[in-house]
């Protein structure tokens, strides 16, 4: 047997001593030879490179649009945007500016920003950094700072870069920011821009926004390194530009100190309009307003001149002089604007009575617009911007825009209210100009009379005029009041027809909704309350 | 970015000769610099920044241990357990390096900015952590900082009583935007001015320089298209293209074989991974660079723009009226056709004296961003006076006021510009940037001469403007002058002096180079044969 596996042994070796060396020289050129790839990488030759660039055809700069785009050709406004206003050649009453304190025409801001052209030239001719810090600006800030009491504000030149530039100043890359899904377009854009992470909660859902808090807190657990460098915040507006509802601070704040997450404040639509002394939603729902890390708003709404601010502790809003791009990289707000700014605050803080008069309107055209066939009032009735929306929308958004677009038109053209006084007949006038005057004041002393109060002050006050008369010098001055309603305008019967055509489709026909003349719409259907503007409201009132 | 080319000459000669700008043809030779920097000169200033960051970390070591007081403010005791808002290192740059040589940015100035300006005097009880007001004003600092190229920042003249009739007929405000009740006649006026004077179809204006180039890409460009952007970009421009969710490459400043190469990869291999080909592709550069003072190779980008069928967006913030023979920016200048441009781009901040943007266009171009821009539909319309400062100033520049001021003022301008370059390139100075371009920046090199220079120039009643990191390189700090038409004779020579002098004290006058050249001259007898 040994001999025979030896012999065995000793036979083998001829083919298989070449056999492993074939082997071993194939292992080494494996190893030695070049990587070869999966794919076959076959580089393109000049010519078809060439072909290539030859062949290649980009997508127009801009897809075509119709000539004849609603939004295309923009309504031309002729003079200024005050509460009467010249749209297309025609007189309307203006319901469309976010002019809300009626600061827009105050002569008092014109004179200051005049006196301010006078010194300052009107441009900055740079940013902030480079010689664009005016003495004016350092004041602006520190007027807004007093008057929201809050350590420090900054001004940024465009009311729509405020919040855009402040949101990724602070949160970057990996944060996380919670933010209402209603929230409007540049804490959007602040938000792309972030590059963050973002959840969104539902509107003003404070359940939907602990669960998603919850659910943070649970990944948090999961991995806590890095849950110790991940900011957080909750990007909420004060009174939502689209929706008109108030956020729920208190609850909100709560949520805060709970979770630890911070709270950036939008606040365009509420500052000077709500709370006591005009100084927006914290002041409304009395929060401290330390406990919101940073409020942002723009100047361009109650305030009625350009550019926006942030305020909150010096330790956040510090932080935007070397990081907030569109404060570093912009050239500063002109001067004469920031000067109207701080005399509209000055008018402001002299005068808290305005914010009560805005307040009282709001209230009285939310409640007087109700009930207006196929339209209902949503949102908060505090809220200066009124939001109309279709009882019964048709299911297709561009059908209802049309529809929403030819109330406003309808609106705005089929104005009744044309006849303004009578033409001269001879006669000779039964009341003087002192007795004018004396309607005047009773008329502002409080414009929420109707017509029958108002006469009877007059009366008292030793004029002799009679009813009617009243109420045409009324309306020669501008005023329009109210006549109360002796029979009411429809009776049961047609009440309940009306309601029924309403609902298949007749809208139009209405004659409530005629009654909504020279009210000037803007596009989206809101209703703004012009402060200045008071008394025209009343053609609202009618509606009611 | 030691490679920059040192001192290229081209001549403009073969390009677009069939061009309908002809006779507004520059003869002039293209001259940009950006002069190597000294080996020594790096060195120092790496190990400057060295020195500042080993201090700065022991300025916090003494920070945390309470040897040293901390002025910065502090969190709320209430938040002080929620993640910290700001990461320690973050804020390292700003609290060591920026706080020493703060003094020299923000300075609150309370006249007109024009030529000469007033400074309120700052001082600071503890290293510039805190600035207090004396009350003093420091008088007629002959301003050398402020974009006021055309010498429109004026509180007198027809521009300024124009702008206060305007305040007188429609107040400041508007109160809401272009698509809803905020478009007056004024915007309308403004808009078709502007598209004249640029010589396009149609063009629209916006409250921001900054908002137009960061909402208005997003509208022009998204997924699945290219942006090839230069890579010395204005912040606005970098933040619209990333907006935009395009994919954005970067070429190098100013080369065209850089920009060359980009096109042609984009379109041979396609979008990277699927290889679909791009959408479309857009190039983004400026006219004149701030930072650099150099001037877009426009001729170049528009000839590689046509051969690859990119579209081009051109940014015009610093080159509109500050160039050109007739100022209408970096097209006039190079005497191009407009319609080459898809997008013109542009500022009103600078050389008209006002605040906002616009852009240029095809009608296509322009009637699509009415309805598309972010700006136009969100955003509060221009303020009247603004407007009627640009349309009077616009106006003069056009000669449409009846008078020559406009182009007298171009004159001084292109003329101050020449003669500004020259005498600082021949104190030995390294002065980056075109020949024709008034934005002028003087290299310092070194951390510590940032702050020296700035506080330097002020004693000697001159506002000068100074950069470092991070909107430089970081080995390439430098001071900016931007000459305006409104500076004389006298106070550029004052000026002059005190760079000189400086120069001199804190050893900036770093250049190598052949200090008398003939090339100065040259430019001289151009200027002369070109004012015809």
């Amino acid at each position: 047997m040994n001999i025979d596996r030896e012999s065995s042994e000793s036979e083998a070796p001829a083919y298989h001593l070449i056999l492993e060396g074939i082997l071993i020289l194939w292992i080494i050129r494996l190893l030695f030879s070049k990587t070869y790839k999966l794919q076959e990488r076959s580089d393109l030759t000049e010519k078809e490179k060439e072909e290539l660039i030859e062949e290649w055809q980009p997508e127009p700069l801009v897809p075509l649009v119709s000539k004849d785009h609603p939004s295309l050709n923009y309504d031309v406004v002729t003079g200024p945007p005050s509460h009467k206003i010249i749209v297309n050649g025609k007189e309307c009453v203006n319901f469309a500016s976010f002019n809300f304190l009626g600061l827009l025409e105050s002569e008092r801001v014109k004179l200051k920003a005049l006196s301010s052209l006078k010194k300052y030239g009107v441009g900055t001719c740079g940013p902030r950094g480079f010689y664009g810090t005016f003495d004016v600006h350092l004041e602006l800030e520190e007027r807004l700072a007093k008057f929201m009491r809050t350590e420090e504000a900054i001004i940024y030149s465009y009311g729509f870069a405020t919040i855009a530039s402040a949101i990724p100043a602070y949160s970057k890359r990996g944060d996380i920011i919670f933010v209402d899904e209603a929230a409007c377009f540049s804490i959007q854009k602040g938000l792309q821009a972030s590059r963050s992470f973002i959840k969104y909660f539902k509107h003003n859902d404070m359940e939907d926004l602990e669960r998603l808090l919850k659910e943070q807190e649970i990944e948090d657990q999961k991995n806590p390194r890095k849950a110790k460098v991940i900011r957080r915040f909750i990007v909420i507006e004060g009174l939502y530009i689209n929706t008109a509802d108030l956020c729920p601070l208190p609850e909100l704040v709560k949520l805060k100190y709970k979770y630890k997450v911070r709270i950036f404040l939008e606040e365009s639509m509420s500052f000077g309009v709500l709370g006591e002394h005009g100084r927006g939603v914290t002041e409304h729902f009395g929060v401290n307003i330390d406990d919101i890390d940073l409020i942002s708003a723009n100047m361009e709404n109650a305030l009625a001149s350009i550019g926006g601010f942030c305020c909150g502790r010096s330790f956040v809003i510090d932080h935007q002089r070397l990081s907030g791009q569109g404060y570093c990289f912009s050239a500063s707000l002109p001067p004469m604007l920031a000067a109207a700014a701080i005399e509209a605050l000055n008018i402001m803080e002299e005068d808290p009575g305005l914010f009560r008069v805005l307040r009282d309107k709001c209230k009285h055209v939310h409640k007087a617009l109700q009930g207006t066939p196929g339209l209902k009032v949503v949102g908060e009735p505090l809220a200066p911007a009124l939001h109309l929306q279709l009882e019964n929308s048709s299911g297709s958004r561009t059908d209802d825009l049309k529809l929403l677009r030819a109330i406003v038109d309808y609106v705005r053209y089929n104005n009744r209210s044309e006849a303004k006084g009578r033409k001269r007949c001879g006669r000779k006038k039964c009341t003087s100009n002192r007795d004018n005057h004396t309607l005047k004041r009773i008329v502002k002393q409080n414009p929420f009379k109707n017509v029958g109060e108002i006469h009877k002050e007059w009366t008292v006050a030793g004029v002799s005029a009679s009813r009617t008369t009243t109420h045409r010098r009324m309306q020669d001055m501008g005023f329009s009041c109210r006549i109360p309603c002796v029979k009411p305008l429809l009776n049961n019967r047609q009440h309940q027809k009306r309601l029924a055509s309403k609902r298949t489709g007749l809208l139009l026909s209405g004659p409530k909704l005629c009654s909504l003349m020279k009210v000037n719409f803007a596009f989206p259907l809101e209703i703004r309350v012009p402060e200045s503007g008071g008394r025209e409201e009343r053609h609202t009132i009618h509606v009611a | 970015m030691f490679t920059l080319v040192p001192f290229v000459v081209f001549r403009y000669s073969f390009f677009n000769v069939d061009s309908l700008h002809i006779h507004h043809f520059p003869h002039r030779p293209f001259v940009e610099s950006f002069e190597e920097t000294p080996l020594l000169v790096a060195v120092l200033t790496y190990m400057g920044y060295g020195i500042l960051t080993i201090f700065g970390y022991l300025r916090d070591f003494l920070r945390d241990w309470k040897f040293e007081k901390c002025h910065l403010a502090r969190e709320r005791e209430e938040q002080k357990d929620f993640v910290p808002l700001y990461q320690d290192f973050e804020n390292f740059y700003t609290r060591n390096l920026y706080m020493r040589i703060r003094d020299n940015w923000n300075r609150p100035i309370c006249s007109v900015p024009g030529a000469k300006m007033d400074l309120l005097e700052r001082v600071t009880p503890d290293y510039n952590w805190t600035f207090e007001h004396t009350g003093n004003v420091l008088k007629d600092v002959i301003n050398m900082g402020s974009y006021n190229y055309l010498g429109f920042a004026e509180n007198t003249g027809t521009c300024a009583d124009a702008a206060s009739e305007c305040t007188v007929k429609y107040g400041v405000g508007v109160s809401s935007t272009r698509q809803e009740i905020g478009n007056l006649d004024k915007h309308e006026e403004l808009e078709i001015l502007v598209a004249r004077f640029l010589g396009v179809e149609s063009s629209m204006a916006f409250g921001m320089g900054f908002a137009t180039n960061s909402m208005n890409i997003p509208a022009l460009t998204g997924k699945g298209c290219l942006i090839l952007s230069d890579e010395l970009n204005h912040a606005s421009l970098v933040l619209g293209a990333r907006l935009s969710g395009s994919t954005i490459r970067v070429f190098k400043h100013n080369n065209m074989q850089s920009l060359e190469k980009l096109l042609r990869d984009a379109i041979v291999h396609g979008q990277p991974r699927t290889h679909r080909p791009w959408k479309k592709i857009l190039i983004l550069v400026e006219g004149i660079y701030s930072m650099e003072g150099s001037i877009v190779r426009l001729p170049e980008v528009i000839a590689l723009k046509k051969k690859y069928k990119a579209y081009l967006y051109l940014d015009e913030a610093h080159s509109i009226g500050a160039l050109g023979p007739r100022g209408r920016g970096v097209v006039d200048y190079f005497g191009l056709d407009p319609s080459d441009v898809d997008i013109m781009m542009g500022t009103f901040t600078k050389s008209f004296g006002a605040a906002g943007g616009y852009i240029g266009g095809k009608k296509e171009l322009i009637d699509y961003l009415r309805l598309h821009s972010h700006s136009t539909v969100y955003a509060t319309s221009m303020s009247p006076p603004i407007i009627q400062q640009i349309i009077t100033s616009m106006k003069c520049i056009m000669g449409e006021d009846g008078s020559t001021l406009g182009q007298e003022r171009l004159c001084q301008l292109s003329e101050n510009t020449t003669y500004f370059r020259r005498r600082l390139h021949e104190m030995g100075f390294i002065i980056y940037g075109n020949n024709d371009s008034p934005v002028v920046p003087l290299m310092l090199y070194m951390p510590a001469k940032i702050g020296a220079f700035g506080r330097e120039m002020l004693k000697r009643n001159i506002g000068t403007v100074v950069v470092g990191f991070p909107a430089t390189p970081i080995i390439e700090s430098r001071a900016r002058f931007c000459v305006s038409a409104a500076h004389t004779r006298e106070m550029l020579d004052k000026a002059l002096n005190a760079i000189s002098e400086v120069g001199d004290l804190l050893q900036l006058k770093y250049s190598r180079k052949n200090r008398h050249g003939n090339e100065g001259s040259d430019s001289f007898s151009f200027l002369e044969s070109h004012q015809d």
